[in-house]
């Protein structure tokens, strides 16, 4: 295999791994926070030790976040040479800020927060986690800039053989960066509202179950307000995701339609474009290098796409086929033929260059299926939650509950990584989208033997990390709550810390 | 501020990155490369590692800003270098996972067994991130061959290992090593304490000796004169700077004191840091201009590698701003927890998960 196309996998396999622990650490740094401030405020050491013990779960799931996140800051120079060089005017900025910003506001304090118990005042120690959760979120908005300057590179212009920032500003106010954003921030909500409801609807279906006769569990009660917490975080999360993913729908039905077609499985143009369900595509390129799209089978529903695209039931969806002659006549267009400045300026130079504007159908199609199915999945489970815990009850303590709430964390966890499959592997071919193809981009000096030695590494060294984090999951999540004592600051330097490694 | 005074001053916040990075960074290397030779005793050991537990986190930071500076700033550079070094920065990468994981997992599982298996994680991939980070630097400071366009590095892999660069490679590790043994010196109390001031009596001279033979080889085989961006004060810079990098690390060693006096220890610590800082500076001015490499025809150096004038200037105000902030609350964390701990301090369950002392 070439090294462009290993550099791609890398990057893919390096990049959703990466993404399993970045929407667990986002969302449920808030959460812990926010237990922890219940404790404060109620005095009930319940919420102590639930704080604690989604602290504890935290911490497994951010280390492993650190470690492969480091990869990914360096990983563009290292395979993506010619990437780094061409767009490192406007890419590499935020990248540095999001390091300036965020992950020393992020490292910093959830070390003072996990060493502090002892040494600060419980709403000074609160407050460090806030920060840390602040940190996260403020990481993520300096990331999705950047990558929605690849979506739709605003804000640039081509000068110099390279593209160069003309407006910092412009990588903010991008509908994709927007769109993005109150897309992700929800859905990483949604994956730690199903991690508590999740852990915490089996802890009390168990604990339930260990009582004797007639007795209620001492944690019954605290299992069931997280339960119910999660499940609410869960829901309240979906419906600002389903919200926002709309408005994503329509951005990219504008900017980037040939990958809305891609995802929608649309060969042609039509208005009142119906929404496929389900859907079997082939692909093949023809004779001139350009990718043709048979539909197999498909089973549709009328006018949903074009109300999803443009909120208008009778509104024109652009088409694969139609897509493929205008770009071949006339360049990449949005849906009203313009391009922005830096798309049109490299559009000569672009030209040189045969480009086959097809991304790959089939995984398009599926992932955005994928990604909404397994988030409805975890809705309705959160909403049998609710049932079953409605005025002190208790979930059933059988086989299948327990693997439902096992396996609820991961319905969103995996939606959030087929969101990114869809986003990525739909924005091909392009690194940028209608500016550069993927294939122009990697370190021409890098050859394939190095990027399957790092790639093999990286696949050893993640493997064994995903054996650790969830071997410590399943242990302490077996292990329950702590027995704690309400912290005091410290007074005397010989007593044993607080916490230590 | 005109593109080449924005080049300047960011090749110097790179420059600040890097060392900061080193200064940092380099007592947590130490501690975790000194666990085989101090922590012999698994609570000794624990006492060690806690040093530095609530700190590393952030200090690691510093070298993921350095190199997204690098990115922003200089994207040539970051490309040129980055895929240059590609299997060089994979095993610094990996060091980094190996010892990042070490410290939140070791403490999970009563086991021994699982604990020493972190333990020697985070002992090699400190090993490992300083040593290839060594052999990189020195090899910076000899040149690099580039050429082409886009230009990238001609020499082969093994050409990293020239004599000076694996001269580079063991003063780092070994420099690292006494400037964490005298952190621990700093950090703890009583057995550890005692340990750590005899670590640096006994390796400290080795430091000495190998910091002097690098600057003296380096500054004789790859002179100031060989960069044409430097003037001719440069090269006397460049001997002064190294020459104080020395005698800081001597006086470190000095004031190493096994009778326990804390202003001894204070005055050490100072030594290895500023040899530290020193070190990097004398490297940091032989790579001005040429970003540590050599172009035959000048075709790549900092001006061709540098973002445009807005991009710098938009980042000089981020810097400007969040800078003094990130410093303020990084020095409140090590005042928080500034006061010496001893294994008296260890929380009585050691290895146990949870428990009602060690909290979660």
């Amino acid at each position: 295999m070439d090294a462009q196309v290993l550099a791609r996998w890398q990057f893919g396999i390096t990049t959703v791994y990466h993404f399993f622990f970045v929407p667990v650490t986002l969302g449920t740094a808030w959460l812990v926070a926010v237990m922890e401030t219940r404790w404060l405020r109620t005095k009930d050491v319940q919420w102590l030790r639930m704080t604690k013990f989604f602290a504890k779960l935290f911490l497994i799931n951010f280390a492993a976040g650190v470690v492969t996140g480091i990869v990914q800051e360096f990983q563009f120079g290292m395979n993506w040479s010619e990437y780094s060089r061409f767009f490192g005017d406007i890419f590499g900025a935020p990248l540095a800020l999001e390091a300036l910003v965020a992950f020393f506001l992020e490292s910093t304090f959830i070390g003072i927060w996990i060493f502090g118990w002892d040494r600060l005042s419980g709403p000074v120690h609160n407050l460090m986690i806030y920060l840390t959760a602040l940190g996260g979120t403020i990481s993520a908005v300096f990331i999705l800039a950047a990558n929605a300057f690849m979506q739709n590179p605003a804000g640039a212009t081509y000068n110099n053989g390279r593209a160069e920032l003309v407006d910092f500003s412009m990588l903010f106010t991008n509908p994709f960066f927007i769109a993005a954003f109150s897309h992700q921030i929800p859905a990483a909500l949604m994956v730690s509202g199903g991690l508590l409801a999740g852990v915490a609807g089996w802890k009390l279906a168990k604990v339930a179950k260990e009582a004797p006769e007639g007795t209620v569990h001492p944690d019954a009660g605290i299992w069931r307000k997280t339960a119910k917490m999660g499940a609410y975080v869960l829901l309240v999360a979906s419906i600002a995701v389903m919200g926002s993913g709309h408005y994503q729908a329509q951005v990219g039905a504008k900017f980037q339609p040939m990958k809305l077609a891609a995802s929608e499985g649309l060969l042609d143009t039509q208005t009142a474009a119906g929404f496929a369900i389900v859907g079997i595509y082939t692909q093949e390129r023809d004779a001139e290098g350009i990718t043709r799209v048979t539909e197999v089978f498909s089973w549709e529903v009328p006018y949903v796409l074009s109300v999803l695209a443009f909120n208008d039931p009778n509104a024109e969806v652009q088409g694969i086929n139609d897509l493929t002659e205008q770009y071949l006549t006339d360049g990449h267009r949005a849906w009203d033929g313009s391009r922005n400045q830096l798309q049109e300026e490299f559009s000569s130079e672009l030209a040189q260059l045969s480009v086959d504007p097809v991304p790959n159908v089939m995984v398009s199609f599926w992932s955005f299926r994928m990604m909404m199915g397994l988030g409805f999945v975890s809705m309705g489970i959160a909403l049998l939650i609710l049932w079953f815990t409605r005025k002190g009850g208790t979930p059933p303590t059988n086989n299948l509950w327990k693997y439902t709430m096992g396996t609820l964390p991961f319905f969103p966890l995996i939606a959030n990584s087929f969101g990114w499959i869809l986003t990525e592997m739909g924005r091909q071919p392009w690194i940028i989208y209608g500016v550069l193809p993927t294939w122009t981009a990697n370190s021409p000096n890098v050859g394939a033997a190095s990027v399957l030695t790092s790639m093999i590494a990286y696949t050893l060294v993640y493997g064994i990390i995903a054996v650790v984090v969830l071997k410590l999951f399943f242990t302490y999540i077996a292990k329950g709550l702590p027995d704690v004592s309400p912290p005091k600051v410290r007074t005397d330097d010989d007593a044993p810390l607080s916490f230590a490694y | 501020m005109t593109h080449e005074q924005l080049i300047f001053i960011w090749f110097l916040l790179i420059a600040v990155l890097w060392i900061g990075f080193f200064f940092l960074e380099g007592f947590d290397f130490g501690v975790a490369m000194l666990y085989p030779v101090i922590g012999k005793d698994p609570t000794e050991r624990r006492v060690m590692i806690n040093t530095v537990g609530p700190t590393w986190d952030g200090n690691e930071v510093w070298l993921i800003t350095a190199g997204g500076a690098m990115f922003a700033a200089f994207p040539g550079w970051y490309a040129t270098l980055f895929s240059g070094l590609y299997l060089p920065l994979l095993l610094v990468l990996l060091g980094l996972i190996a010892r990042g994981v070490a410290f939140e997992y070791r403490a999970l599982m009563p086991d021994d067994n699982w604990r020493d298996t972190f333990d020697w994680s985070a002992t090699i991939g400190s090993l490992i991130v300083s040593l290839v980070l060594g052999i990189a630097f020195a090899n910076m400071w000899r040149g690099m061959p580039v050429a082409g366009d886009p230009p990238h590095l001609t020499q082969g892999l093994l050409e990293l290992f020239h004599p000076f660069g694996l001269l580079g490679g063991a003063l780092t590790v070994t420099l690292f090593i006494v400037h964490g043994a005298v952190f621990l010196c700093l950090k703890t109390a009583d057995s550890v304490r005692e340990k750590a001031n005899r670590a640096v009596k006994m390796l400290g001279p080795i430091a000495v000796a190998l910091l002097a033979a690098f600057i003296v080889i380096g500054n004789i085989a790859y002179p100031a004169s060989n960069n044409p961006y430097l003037g001719s004060g440069a090269g006397v810079a460049m001997w002064v700077t190294g020459a104080i990098s020395v005698a800081a690390l001597g006086y470190a060693i000095v004031m190493h004191s096994e009778s326990g006096n804390q202003a001894r220890e204070n005055q050490a610590f100072i030594g290895t840091g500023l040899s530290i800082l020193m070190l990097f500076v004398t490297i940091f001015i032989k790579m001005y201009g040429t970003l540590g490499f050599v172009s035959a025809d000048d075709s790549f150096n900092m001006n061709v590698a540098a973002s445009t004038p807005y991009t710098l200037r938009v980042m000089s105000i981020a810097a400007l701003i969040f800078v003094p902030i990130v410093l303020a609350y990084s020095a409140w964390s090590y005042y928080i927890f500034r006061k010496r701990i001893s294994t008296k301090n260890m929380p009585a369950a050691t290895n146990a998960p949870v428990s009602a002392t060690s909290g979660y």
